[in-house]
């Protein structure tokens, strides 16, 4: 098991990814858009690589569907509906915003909104203010304090 | 028993792979102790300002191993596995990145209750979290119930006894909080704009920014559990929540140390940074101007990076009073600054630097590629190589073919490279041998692929090459955030104790 994990390791991760030159669009704004496209989605027999790192031979022919559909004249979001189609939403790696995956697209903003909440309808407590953000003293210490000043108040004059 | 063993993987069989782990689990190791520190405290039920004093030094020292540990992998990824990339948002890359992100949180938050006393309840949590989220990216790397490029050495049993660890320790920890956390009593006050306020924004960015990358990771775990129709959560998506979420917390940075606690004046700080806000601004054009194809993104990155760099100098020049005091009292000023101020500074520009290059980097790469046989030559923006010959090279356990190339800038020589292509017979693998050749900050990067057989039968070679802007500062900035780590750590104030309250203070030592 362990054994066959790291050959499909070695065979999906070490080769670094390179298409043959000859595939790529004439059109260097289309190759390009299509390298974009490579980076959201998944090598889907890889262990967790994008179809534009990895060499195994889905890969590469998904690489290829991309290029072809590209040059075809289809949108980004076309193409993305079309291997959502084939390999299910496993093969896109920005998942699409529905309810399954609501709080997974907001919960980062839900999370900021109310800490910013918090943070402008706190109020500082009164009780609070009267110490002049000195660390909080015990009843001794405020004993103590006090029996200072009362000496400081009758014998202050020397 | 096979008589001939696998042999490690031939990826890994590479020194800064060897030494990244250890350094992680260094860092783990220091949270165990914040975490104990963490317990004692709510059993004691007394956490003060030495607390947050002794817990510190523990924190830095993890945080600044996590982050060697960190910075270490990604650059083995970097020049390893061929193709330039140094962060996937691989879920062993996040198990790794999480503990640091709460790890920084808590360092913020602790000075706020070493110096305030306010804040202490939410110190106790980072400092409890620290430690579980240490345990839970252990499991998620060891147990294999993840499918990560990472997946070198994973073994369930080992993975159900640390699910059982991790259980106790966030069990045993969280109840304690929710027992004892409430008597805790809060300090001071301070006002929406104060030093405080910068630095609670930091740990609710960052707060938010962990639970983006906790979710994010475990997700498609749970809906595969849950639905049976799995889906994948990868890069693009942390890139959308995590980069903005980041971005917010890099824009407020520069102006937290230079407001004063309690009460700070917001327009007089604003002022201060006036300078920093105009280089950041004439950085964010120039990165607008100067990379392609990603413009927007080399603005922002060029432009946040500078802002924290020239933010942070702001701050050392505001305290030494440069240009307002004679150059005896900057100077004298200067040798007198504490050895925390001088980390925290090298840290936030660390993170400057960082920023700027990873920015640039994406933002700026430049691809190309060729099937190509000694003679050829191939372009890649300004640079042009030529492969000279290929020649085949034996290693200690492995056979491969070396390439030697002139790169050339313009018409002159830049480098000689010989990226290899190795071929390990123990365990049938091949691997690529990137050579990179340094230029300036940036990075000429040059693979050599498989043999090929052209029409004519006559052998070729699909060679890539990249040049990655500013790629050095990708790593350059985190070792300078370690560095302020590893300074704030030799800060003899973390040596002493706070002054025991209960010694009786003469007053007329007292100058007020």
């Amino acid at each position: 098991m362990i054994r066959r994990a790291l050959l499909l390791i070695a065979a999906a991760v070490v080769l670094s990814a390179g298409d043959d030159p000859s595939l790529y669009l004439k059109d260097p704004a289309q190759e390009s858009r299509a390298r974009e496209l490579f980076q959201e989605i998944r090598c889907v027999v890889c262990q967790n690589e994008t179809v534009a790192a990895s060499e195994a031979p889905i890969a590469q022919q998904v690489r290829q569907i991309i290029r072809d559909q590209v040059a075809a004249g289809q949108s980004d979001q076309e193409i993305k509906d079309y291997l959502r189609q084939r390999w299910g939403d496993f093969v896109l790696l920005k998942p699409r915003f529905t309810p399954r995956t609501a709080i997974l697209w907001l919960l980062p903003f839900a999370i900021v909104l109310i800490g910013v909440v918090t943070i402008v309808l706190r109020r500082p407590r009164p009780a609070a203010t009267a110490v002049a953000g000195e660390a909080e003293l015990t009843p001794d210490e405020l004993k103590a304090l006090k029996q200072l000043q009362e000496n400081s108040a009758s014998g202050g004059v020397r | 028993v096979p008589v001939q063993g696998m042999s490690l993987n031939p990826v890994l069989q590479d020194p800064a792979f060897a030494v990244h782990p250890p350094f992680l689990y260094l860092g783990y190791l220091g949270f165990s102790v914040v975490y104990s520190f963490a317990i004692a405290a709510l059993v004691e039920g007394r956490l003060d300002s030495a607390w947050a004093r002794w817990v510190r030094p523990w924190t830095l020292a993890a945080w600044s191993f996590l982050t060697v540990g960190i910075t270490l992998g990604s650059f083995w990824a970097y020049y390893e596995l061929g193709w330039g990339g140094w962060w996937a948002w691989d879920p062993v890359e996040n198990a790794s990145f999480m503990p640091w992100l709460i790890g920084t949180a808590l360092l913020h938050s602790a000075i706020v209750t070493e110096k305030r006393g306010a804040l202490k309840g939410w110190t106790v949590f980072l400092a409890l979290t620290s430690f579980i989220f240490a345990i839970l990216g252990t499991f998620l790397v060891r147990s294999g119930s993840i499918s990560s490029v990472h997946a070198f050495a994973s073994d369930p049993t080992r993975g159900v006894i640390l699910l059982l660890i991790m259980g106790l320790t966030a069990g045993v920890g969280f109840l304690l909080f929710a027992w004892r956390a409430s008597n805790l009593s809060e300090g001071s006050v301070y006002a929406k704009v104060s030093r405080e306020t910068t630095l609670v924004l930091n740990n609710l960015f960052l707060a938010a920014a962990t639970a983006t990358v906790l979710v994010g990771t475990l997700f498609p775990m749970i809906v595969d559990a849950v639905a049976k129709t799995p889906l994948s959560v990868g890069a693009p998506f942390f890139n959308l929540t995590f980069g903005p979420l980041l971005a917010l917390a890099l824009f407020i940075l520069p102006a937290g140390p230079l407001l004063a606690w309690r009460r700070g004046d917001l327009r007089e700080v604003l002022r201060r940074l006036s300078v920093a806000g105009a280089i950041a601004i004439a950085a964010a054009i120039a990165g607008y101007f100067l990379v392609s194809p990603k413009q927007g993104l080399a603005a922002i990155g060029a432009g946040l990076g500078a802002w924290l760099i020239a933010g942070s100098l702001t701050e050392i020049a505001e305290r030494v009073k440069l240009g307002r005091a004679p150059m005896a009292e900057v100077g004298r000023r200067l040798g007198g600054l504490p050895r925390g101020a001088w980390g925290m500074t090298l840290a936030h520009m660390g993170l400057g630097v960082f920023c700027l290059g990873a920015c640039i980097e994406v933002a700026g790469k430049v691809e190309e590629a060729k099937v190509m046989r000694p003679g050829d030559t191939l372009v890649a923006g300004v640079y042009s190589l030529k492969m000279d010959s290929i020649s085949n090279v034996d290693g200690p356990n492995y056979m491969a073919q070396r390439g030697s190339f002139t790169v050339n800038k313009g018409a002159e020589l830049a480098c000689v490279a010989t990226p290899e292509r190795r071929t390990f017979p123990a365990s049938r693998t091949t691997t690529s041998e990137v050579h990179i050749c340094p230029q300036g900050l940036s990075h000429f990067y040059l693979t050599l692929g498989e043999e090929r057989r052209a029409e004519d039968g006559s052998p070729v070679w699909l060679v890539s090459a990249y040049y990655n802007p500013l790629a050095w500062l990708i790593f350059i900035g985190p070792v300078l955030m370690a560095l302020g780590g590893v300074v704030s750590l030799s800060d003899r104030r973390l040596r002493l104790g706070v002054a025991k309250r209960a010694a009786p203070v003469p007053a007329q030592v007292q100058p007020a």
